[in-house]
C-alpha cells in the first residue's frame, strides 16, 4: 500500500520520504515479530518446573503450591518452585514421587523436614519457636505504635496549655 | 537526663547487636543447615560401587569400623580443591575413607580418579541423588562421619581442610577414644 502511494505521489521528493517510511514500517513489523518469539520462548523457560507427567490439573496444583512452600536447600532464597538448581530439580522429583505414592502433604513436608530441619518449610509451621516469626512483626508493631501514641500524648498534653498568642495576620 | 541519653542507649544496644551478628557470622557459615540426622543411626542405603558395578554396599556392610563418607563428583570443582586433603586423611590409615559418587556419569567418575588419584577404598553411586536426598546432602562436596555402631556423628558441608579434618574427623577415628 505505501508502494502505491510512492507512485501516485507527485514530486521526487515525496516519493525518497515514502521509502524509508516503508522500510521502518517493515522493520518495525519485523522487529514486533522477533520480540514476541523471544517473549514466548521466554515466558516457556519462565517457570523453573520441569516438565512433569500430571495426571490432571488438580495434582499439577498441589504439586506447585507444595513447590512453592518448599525452600530450596541451596540457593536458600529462592523456593523449590523457583530454584534450578541440581537438588531443586531432584528435590522437586522426590516430591511428586511421593505425592504419588500417596503421601499427604503435611507428610511430604515432614519428610523433607527429617532431613533438611524445618528450614525446608518455607512457610513456619506455626509451633514453638516458629511463633516468634509469625507474631514478631505485629507485637513490634504493637509496641511501637503504642510508644508513639505516648509520645504524642505527652507532647499534646505539654503544648496544649499554651496557645499561640492570637495575632493579626492570621493565615 | 535519661530521655536525651536513650537515643545513645538504643544505638549502642544496635551496635551491640550488630557486633554479636558479625562474630557469629565469621565462627560459622550462615547457610548451613544443620543436619537433624546428627546421632542417629546412619541411612539404609544399598549401593553399587563405582568399579564393580556388580557389587552392592549397604550400610549394615560397613558396620564394626568408623568411616568417612566423602560425597564428591568429576562435575565439582571444590571436590577438587578439597582433593589433596582427602587423600591425605585416607593416606593416614586412621579411617576408611569411602567415596559417594553423586549425580555423575560413570566414565566421567572413573576418568576422574584416574586423572587426579583415588584416595578412597572404595566409591558407592548414586547416579540419581535419590540416596543422597536421605542423608540430607545439598551440593557435593559434603562429608559425613559414621562410628563404628553405624551413628551419623558429623556432617561436613562444603570443602574438607586440614583443620576440619584434625577437629572433626580425626577425633572419631577408631583408636582415638
Amino acid at each position: 500500500m505505501s508502494a502505491r502511494h510512492a507512485r501516485e505521489s507527485a514530486s521526487p521528493g515525496a516519493l525518497a520520504v515514502e521509502a524509508p517510511r516503508t522500510r521502518v514500517r517493515a522493520l518495525a513489523g519485523a522487529t514486533k515479530i522477533f520480540a514476541g518469539a523471544t517473549l514466548a520462548l521466554l515466558m516457556s523457560l519462565a517457570h523453573a518446573i520441569d516438565p512433569m507427567p500430571f495426571k490432571d490439573a488438580a495434582e499439577e496444583a498441589r504439586f506447585r503450591a507444595l513447590a512453592a512452600e518448599l525452600r530450596c536447600v541451596l540457593c536458600q532464597n529462592q523456593s523449590l518452585a523457583d530454584s534450578n538448581a541440581g537438588i531443586a530439580q531432584d528435590l522437586r522429583r522426590e516430591v511428586f514421587d511421593l505425592m504419588r505414592q500417596g503421601r499427604s502433604d503435611e507428610q511430604i513436608k515432614t519428610f523433607l523436614t527429617d532431613r533438611y530441619t524445618d528450614f525446608v518449610l518455607y512457610k513456619p509451621r506455626a509451633a514453638g519457636r516458629t511463633l516468634l516469626v509469625w507474631l514478631g512483626p505485629a507485637a513490634v508493631l504493637l509496641a511501637g505504635a503504642i510508644a508513639v501514641a505516648v509520645i504524642v500524648r505527652r507532647r499534646a498534653r505539654a503544648a496544649g496549655t499554651q496557645l499561640p498568642p492570637a495575632s493579626e495576620e492570621d493565615w | 537526663m535519661m530521655r536525651r541519653l536513650l537515643p545513645l542507649i538504643v544505638f549502642a544496644l544496635l551496635g551491640g547487636l550488630l557486633y554479636a551478628g558479625i562474630r557469629l557470622a565469621q565462627t560459622r557459615d550462615p547457610n548451613e543447615i544443620p543436619s537433624p540426622l546428627i546421632g542417629k543411626p546412619v541411612p539404609a542405603f544399598a549401593l553399587p560401587l563405582l568399579h564393580e558395578a556388580g557389587r552392592t554396599v549397604t550400610d549394615q556392610d560397613l558396620l564394626g569400623r568408623p568411616y568417612v563418607l566423602n560425597v564428591w563428583g568429576s562435575w565439582c570443582p571444590s571436590c577438587r580443591i578439597e582433593h589433596p586433603f582427602v587423600a591425605a586423611l585416607a593416606k593416614t590409615g586412621k579411617i576408611r575413607v569411602i567415596g559417594f559418587n553423586y549425580k555423575d556419569e560413570g566414565e566421567d567418575a572413573l576418568r576422574w580418579l584416574g586423572q587426579f588419584g583415588n584416595p578412597y577404598e572404595f566409591s558407592l553411586v548414586d547416579r540419581d541423588g535419590r540416596v543422597a536426598i536421605d542423608f540430607g546432602v545439598t551440593a557435593a562436596p559434603e562429608t559425613f562421619v559414621v562410628d563404628a555402631q553405624g551413628v551419623l556423628r558429623v556432617k561436613i558441608t562444603g570443602p574438607v581442610t586440614p583443620e576440619i579434618i584434625s577437629t572433626k574427623i580425626l577425633p572419631l577415628a577408631e583408636g582415638s577414644r
